[in-house]
């Protein structure tokens, strides 16, 4: 059936197109992360190998660990930063987002200093390429979530949210979030399993 | 079951479950790689019997229609294959009686799950502006101010979005007898009282015995 003119417009008002573009965007980074995961099992299981990850390789548990509590401790701040918004308080969103910030850019800078004291490289082994593969795909992750945090922390104190319109928090926030749930499959499958 | 990435807040949520989860896998594991494996795989079936058994069902928000001008009673009418019936239509008169009245009729564009999910909709659409234009002649034949719009294939959402843009004072459901119409089996009636905040008519039209009858319209 053809048409002389653009059809017009019909879209759902149930949810926010807004909401709607993120949840497809997490989709697809799943889809990507399983990609990755995919191929770290795969070569767990060829290699078979006991302990794991075969010698003389070491994973830095404890370090990547205190770097786990401090992203799931931005986590904490996001959410106090989203809660403080919706109630009208703007000092709780400044400080919130600016928290969050640092611990992000902590956990980033934690990340790159392990990769150079961790002793092995991207082209060792096929157990070097997987962990490198899956903790630096995670890294740019955080990297992205880190341009948007400072987005909007200089929206805060431009005063651009309100507890009406802070679309752009709420949005930022889903995304830290599922960097950080990300972070936790990663910890446990790559540095505790 | 709702997506647990719709807010920041259930998205956080879902963060701290996750924290929780891994940390029992870990704890597992430690003891023995297969109590690792077995709390992992109890947590899948707990996601699992909660996404399928006990999802929270989306909890209907109550929807109240913005005010119009006074001095004009507005009626909604939401009806697909049974918007030209005769008891539909004498349900618009006796309501319209006395009263400067404006109709906005609304037909749902029902299509296949295949053909929505494809975003097939160009037939389903053309059928239901055919019999929108079909039952908005009978009623401006009957000297009652109407307009219409092909609406979203789920009726519930097709009168909130009409519910927008045209404020009625009164919602009318035209659907099948029991017994033949999905409508009330998918309980569209008994939604729609429970998710907008006004009155509602449920007007059952048999086209089959309209049929029969010698006076059809």
């Amino acid at each position: 059936m053809g048409y002389d003119y653009p059809p017009p417009i019909h879209f759902s008002s149930r949810i926010s197109p807004v909401i709607v573009g993120i949840f497809l965007f997490i989709g697809s980074e799943i889809m990507l992360f399983g990609s990755f995961f995919t191929v770290y099992f795969f070569d767990r299981v060829v290699n078979h190998t006991h302990p794991w990850p075969p010698p003389p390789y070491e994973r830095p548990v404890f370090v990547a660990g205190v770097n786990t509590l401090i992203l799931v401790t931005s986590s904490f701040t996001m959410h106090w930063a989203t809660q403080s918004i919706k109630r009208g308080n703007r000092a709780g969103l400044q400080a919130g987002m600016v928290l969050t910030f640092l611990l992000g850019l902590t956990f980033l800078l934690t990340q790159v200093i392990e990769y150079h004291r961790i002793g092995f490289n991207t082209s060792d082994t096929s157990f070097a390429a997987t962990f490198f593969g899956l903790t630096g795909l995670h890294g740019c992750h955080v990297f992205v979530g880190l341009t948007i945090l400072l987005a909007m922390t200089i929206r805060s104190f431009r005063g651009h949210f309100s507890p009406e319109h802070h679309h752009g928090i709420e949005v930022g926030g889903i995304y830290w979030h599922f960097v950080d749930v990300m972070w936790i499959i990663v910890y446990t499958t790559v540095y505790l399993l | 079951m709702r997506n647990p990435f719709r807010s920041e807040a259930e998205a956080f949520r879902l963060l701290l479950g996750f924290v929780v989860a891994a940390a029992l896998i870990v704890i597992g594991s430690r003891i023995n790689v297969w109590v690792g494996v077995a709390v992992a795989v109890v947590e899948a079936g707990v996601v699992a019997w909660v996404v399928l058994f006990r999802g929270r069902k989306e909890r209907p928000i109550m929807q109240a229609p913005p005010p119009h001008p006074p001095g004009e009673r507005r009626i909604l009418v939401i009806a697909n294959e049974t918007v030209g019936g005769r008891a539909l239509l004498s349900e618009i008169k006796q309501r319209a009686a006395g009263a400067r009245t404006s109709v906005r009729v609304v037909t749902p564009a029902l299509n296949s799950p295949v053909k929505h999910w494809t975003s097939d909709e160009d037939e389903a659409r053309a059928a239901a502006q055919q019999r929108l234009d079909k039952s908005l002649a009978a009623i401006r034949s009957a000297g009652i101010e109407a307009t219409g719009e092909v609406g979203d294939g789920d009726p519930l959402q097709a009168i909130e979005d009409a519910l927008r843009t045209f404020a009625p004072d009164e919602l009318i459901i035209s659907t099948h007898p029991e017994g033949r119409s999905h409508w009330l089996e998918r309980g569209v009636v008994s939604g729609a009282r429970e998710r907008f905040a006004l009155p509602v008519t449920h007007v059952v039209v048999d086209l089959d015995a309209e049929l029969k009858s010698p006076t059809g319209y």
